[in-house]
């Protein structure tokens, strides 16, 4: 079982609010002890998701922790918002699809660059995404 | 509202980006530089980012969108620096920045541009500084 040795929530709300996301997620990723492509496949992972919770999720929060499971640490976000929902997660998850203004790089690219990913969404009852990364 | 400063550097426009760029920057920046390309009748566009951690597919398509427009005011995007961190996610990211000419550092970037300034026989090659 890991365990949680550190915890943060932080709100989504504005594009200032995704630098904040960066920041907290690198100060975390130190502290779990990340090497330097780890802690930036994170961050970046971070950016993406974060975003995403508001072009599409209309806003939310992400909850991150420290984790250590059996002498191994790692880093969790979990990013969840009330917004519309994915109706087809499979395509959602596909690069290049989009129903917004952006690449359609995100949830994809968040997923190759962790080594646990999650989703959990329903249309109408928001969307759930969880990554990790481990050391 | 911060803006980042864009520097002229004989035929060329010199941008280093040292914070960590939010969106409204991002796109500001963009703006700024198609601007200042006209302005200053610039040939090439030089953007250091070795000062950046990360680059997500927002900036990268920041960085996409500048090439392509200077492309069609005449003049050349060359990126500069990037960490290689940052190239090793960028592409498991998925962002290969196919239309954005890359090199190591300002002096070969600055090279790159020349060398086209050079090609085409630009008048405004003679009085280079170096």
């Amino acid at each position: 079982m890991a365990t949680t040795t550190r915890s943060e929530r932080l709100d989504i709300r504005s594009s200032d609010d995704v630098v904040r996301v960066r920041q907290i997620t690198r100060t975390l990723a130190l502290e779990a002890g990340l090497g330097l492509v780890d802690q930036t496949k994170i961050i970046t992972a971070a950016s993406e998701l974060a975003r995403n919770v508001i072009d599409y999720g209309g806003g939310g929060q992400v909850l991150l922790d420290v984790l250590e499971n059996a002498g191994r640490r790692g880093l969790r976000l979990c990013f969840e918002d009330k917004g519309p929902g994915i109706a087809d997660i499979e395509a959602a998850l596909k690069d290049g699809f989009t129903t917004g203004k952006g690449m359609g790089l995100g949830l994809g690219g968040a997923k190759r660059l962790s080594n646990e990913f999650a989703i959990v969404s329903k249309p109408g009852a928001g969307t759930k995404v969880t990554i990790a990364r481990w050391k | 509202m911060d803006r980042i400063p864009i520097l002229k550097f004989g035929d060329a426009l010199l941008v280093t980006i040292q914070v960590d760029m939010h969106d409204r920057l991002a796109t500001a920046l963009e703006e700024d530089l198609t601007g200042k390309i006209v302005s200053a009748s610039a040939k090439g566009v030089l953007i250091d980012i070795s000062a950046l951690e990360i680059v997500d597919s927002f900036i990268g398509r920041m960085l996409d969108n500048i090439a392509a427009v200077s492309r069609i005011l005449d003049a050349d995007t060359v990126v500069v620096g990037m960490r290689p961190a940052v190239a090793i996610t960028l592409v498991e990211l998925g962002l290969s920045l196919s239309g954005v000419k890359t090199a190591l550092n300002v002096e070969r970037g600055m090279a790159m541009i020349q060398q086209r300034l050079d090609a085409s026989g630009s008048k405004h090659g003679d009085d280079d500084e170096e």
